[in-house]
């Protein structure tokens, strides 16, 4: 755990108290019962936003606490723990890309709207099942904007789009010519292919040539956080758990087969979390973010892909069933997994960052 | 009055910034500038220069080679704040710390701790000076990761101890003046039989024979005491309490194997670049072997978060005036990762990276090659990787002893 200032530890122990009592898994179980295709609890997002979590990163000028990612990286690492079902990382992301593209006047239009809650919004960027910003075909002509976007993350409780195109990043609201197919994947969250036909597009004309780079950089951060909530969380269980469990009139603690497996899994989650939080914090810090967010988030992929199989494998044949929750972990971690880089995507990019 | 300290302290720290400045400017021969500390390490001896025997010299007097030690046993008595920059403006000067080995890293931090007034006095002022070896008497034949079961016998003598047994892997064995060993005192109990001495390695009965290792080098000895008289004043610590004491001693052999600016500084130059020295380029002057770059770059950020974490142990301790639980990951992640980056360096060589002598290799590749091999030590020795694994597992995650 990075050592922190006393803001961030207060925020981080809000989270986590609230995140437990308030959204434990339980009340992620509720959200896949009710079948609704936003796929989470609307009231739960508005005091989440209440308690200031939604404007971690917005400047104070424009409703929000300006914290910075570390601290949206502490909110974010706790609702990961509990698989709490929220559009709190996409909206997140979102805002940066208008923090950073935004004018001034998209700024005070957009920004204390999505700090306060009242507006959901989320980053389009991909087009098919993989991550790859370089073959966009969306294209903006006369401010409209035409194109097919895959498996969108919070799609269905979004009202704004942030939505990448072949000249840059752009603005559009849900309604006329922005239409979502449902794709529904093992987290049981939101996410659509959308598509938009001539929708009314407002350009972000700040944040430079590299705009879109920064912008999925900060998901990268944001996204490997809810991982390491996850991976923490799994791993933690699973500790439980071979303590509880006996078999050959034994804990399964006591078997040096699984002691050693444990501790390799230490090590990785150590691993993990020292990049992750290393991300976070070089995008507060303004330096060296493309190559410490391509590592956090293959760190991220790395660990927690590796701890979600031994949680089910130690878990024994109960990690199988749908009563226990270890499983919705690892539903949850290959779709994450996939988001803004999967693995061989990040080491192509940490290779080419190194120029070899 | 915060605000008044605050100048003060700057005020202090770079008025000694200037002093290590102009001892620099003074003491250190330009011909030792960016050579390494060969004679500090416990590999092997050099034959040291006359400049080399005077920058040792000046560094011990002023105990500047272990600046954190208190001043009435040689040591430098600074803060950690000074020796922080006495390391900055060292490097700064491509100057090395000629004061080290086991007496620095190990053995003196240990003595400090648990020996008597009277061996403080006698043993850490020529460690600061550099002028005193150590070497440690630890593992033997049948005691390697279960140590506790080692033989070799100390019998009470009314003032002084005979020990006969035999030790192996004794770093630098061959080279030291002194050896810290653990010895049995009493048969009868495991751990607490233990006792832990100094034994003079020119008494009559010590002998001393180098292993020759698969990377060709000695740097390993076998030695045998037959019959050696070691005096009641080298028994640090009481009679039993060897255990205790010899354990302490190696938290910090494995801060010092896993020590992430050590690794850092072996490292050096990027994998990337070495392949592509090596190997062919695409058109986007990218490596045109994908398989192997994607090793490459999957080794690489490991390596980055193994640095990340090292960092983070330190910061963290720091702040929880402690030692950080993951302090313990860190020697199996740190020496796995260097083996690693070893196998990975032959395989962008080629059959270039597996020479074993020869002018048509390079000394980077020759020595790669012996680091290749010697690097196997590094997960056996201070404490093997299982032996890790079990104490991350029981003292760490509290997972219980087989029953």
């Amino acid at each position: 755990m990075a050592v922190l200032n006393e803001e961030q530890e207060m925020l981080r122990d809000m989270a986590r108290d609230w995140a437990t009592n308030e959204s434990p898994v339980t009340e992620f179980r509720k959200v896949r019962a009710s079948g609704e295709p936003h796929a989470y609890d609307k009231d739960a997002y508005a005091t989440m936003a209440e308690m200031g979590w939604a404007g971690v990163i917005i400047p104070e000028d424009h409703g929000g606490s300006d914290f910075g990612f570390m601290s949206a990286g502490l909110v974010v690492e706790e609702l990961g723990k509990t698989l709490t079902a929220s559009p709190l990382v996409a909206t997140t992301i979102a805002a940066s890309a208008i923090v950073l593209g935004g004018s001034e006047e998209q700024k005070a239009k957009w920004l204390p709207k999505l700090a306060s809650g009242e507006t959901v919004a989320t980053l389009a960027v991909d087009e098919g099942a993989h991550h790859d910003p370089s073959t966009i075909e969306t294209s903006v002509s006369g401010g409209k904007l035409t194109g097919k976007k895959a498996f969108v993350h919070e799609a269905h409780g979004a009202d704004l789009f942030v939505v990448a195109a072949k000249d840059g990043l752009y603005l559009v609201e849900k309604g006329d010519g922005v239409s979502l197919a449902t794709r529904k994947l093992t987290d049981q969250r939101s996410h659509a292919d959308v598509n938009f036909d001539g929708a009314a597009a407002d350009k972000l004309e700040s944040g430079g040539d590299s705009l879109l780079d920064d912008v999925l950089d900060r998901a990268r951060v944001l996204t490997a956080a809810e991982m390491l909530g996850m991976a923490q969380q799994v791993f933690d269980t699973t500790l439980d758990y071979l303590k509880q469990r006996v078999q050959f009139n034994q804990v399964l603690a006591t078997f040096q087969a699984l002691q050693h497996r444990m501790a390799d899994l230490f090590a990785d989650l150590a691993q993990m979390r020292s990049a992750v939080e290393a991300g976070l914090q070089a995008v507060d810090g303004g330096f060296g973010v493309a190559r410490a967010a391509t590592i956090a988030k293959a760190e991220a992929n790395r660990v927690l892909h590796t701890i979600s199989n031994q949680g089910i494998q130690l878990h024994g044949g109960i990690g199988m069933t749908d009563e226990y929750d270890v499983g919705f972990y690892l539903k949850r971690a290959r779709v994450l997994e996939a988001a803004w880089g999967s693995s061989s995507y990040l080491k192509d990019r940490f290779a080419k960052l190194g120029s070899y | 009055m915060a605000t008044q300290l605050e100048p003060d302290a700057h005020a202090d720290e770079d008025a000694f910034r200037t002093e290590v400045q102009q001892f620099l400017a003074e003491h250190f021969p330009a011909e030792l500038k960016n050579k390494g500390n060969a004679l500090a390490g416990v590999d092997g001896p050099t034959d040291e220069t006359p400049a080399m025997t005077a920058w040792r010299k000046a560094v011990g007097e002023r105990g500047w080679g272990t600046p954190t030690w208190p001043k009435e046993y040689g040591g430098g008595g600074l803060t950690k704040a000074q020796a922080k920059i006495i390391d900055q403006e060292f490097a700064k000067a491509g100057a090395y710390n000629p004061i080290g080995g086991m007496g620095v890293m190990m053995f003196g931090p240990t003595l400090l701790e648990y020996g008597s007034e009277e061996q403080k006095r006698e043993h850490i002022p020529p460690i600061c000076r550099g002028e005193i070896r150590w070497c440690q008497g630890y593992s033997e034949p049948n005691a390697g990761s279960d140590l506790a079961n080692l033989q070799t016998f100390a019998e009470d003598k009314g003032d002084h101890y005979v020990v006969n047994g035999q030790k192996t892997w004794t770093s630098g064995g061959q080279w030291a003046d002194k050896c810290f060993a653990i010895v049995r005192t009493d048969k009868s109990d495991k751990h607490r039989g233990i006792s832990f001495m100094l034994i003079d390695m020119d008494a009559p009965g010590v002998e001393v024979r180098p292993i020759t290792m698969i990377s060709g080098t000695s740097p390993f000895c076998e030695t045998f005491f037959d019959n050696v008289k070691v005096p009641k004043k080298n028994l640090v610590g009481e009679e039993g309490q060897g255990w205790t004491i010899g354990k302490r001693l190696l938290q910090h052999e494995r801060t010092n194997i896993s020590g992430g600016g050590r690794l850092a500084s072996m490292m050096g130059q990027s994998l990337g670049d070495i392949a592509k020295n090596y190997g062919e380029t695409d058109a986007d002057g990218e490596l045109a072997d994908k398989v192997l770059r994607d090793k490459i770059a999957d080794f690489e950020i490991r390596w980055n978060s193994f640095l990340l974490t090292a960092r983070r142990a330190v910061e963290e301790s720091k702040a929880q005036g402690g030692v950080s639980e993951i302090s313990s990951v860190l020697k199996k992640v740190g020496t796995k990762l260097s083996q690693e980056r070893s196998e990975l360096l032959i395989e962008i060589r080629g059959l270039q990276g597996l020479g074993w002598e020869g002018e048509e290799f390079t000394d980077g590749e020759l020595e790669a090659v012996r680091g290749w091999l010697f690097g196997k030590a590094t997960t056996i020795y201070g404490g093997s990787t299982e032996i890790q694994n079990n104490i991350i597992a029981k003292r760490v995650l509290g997972m219980l002893d087989h029953q």
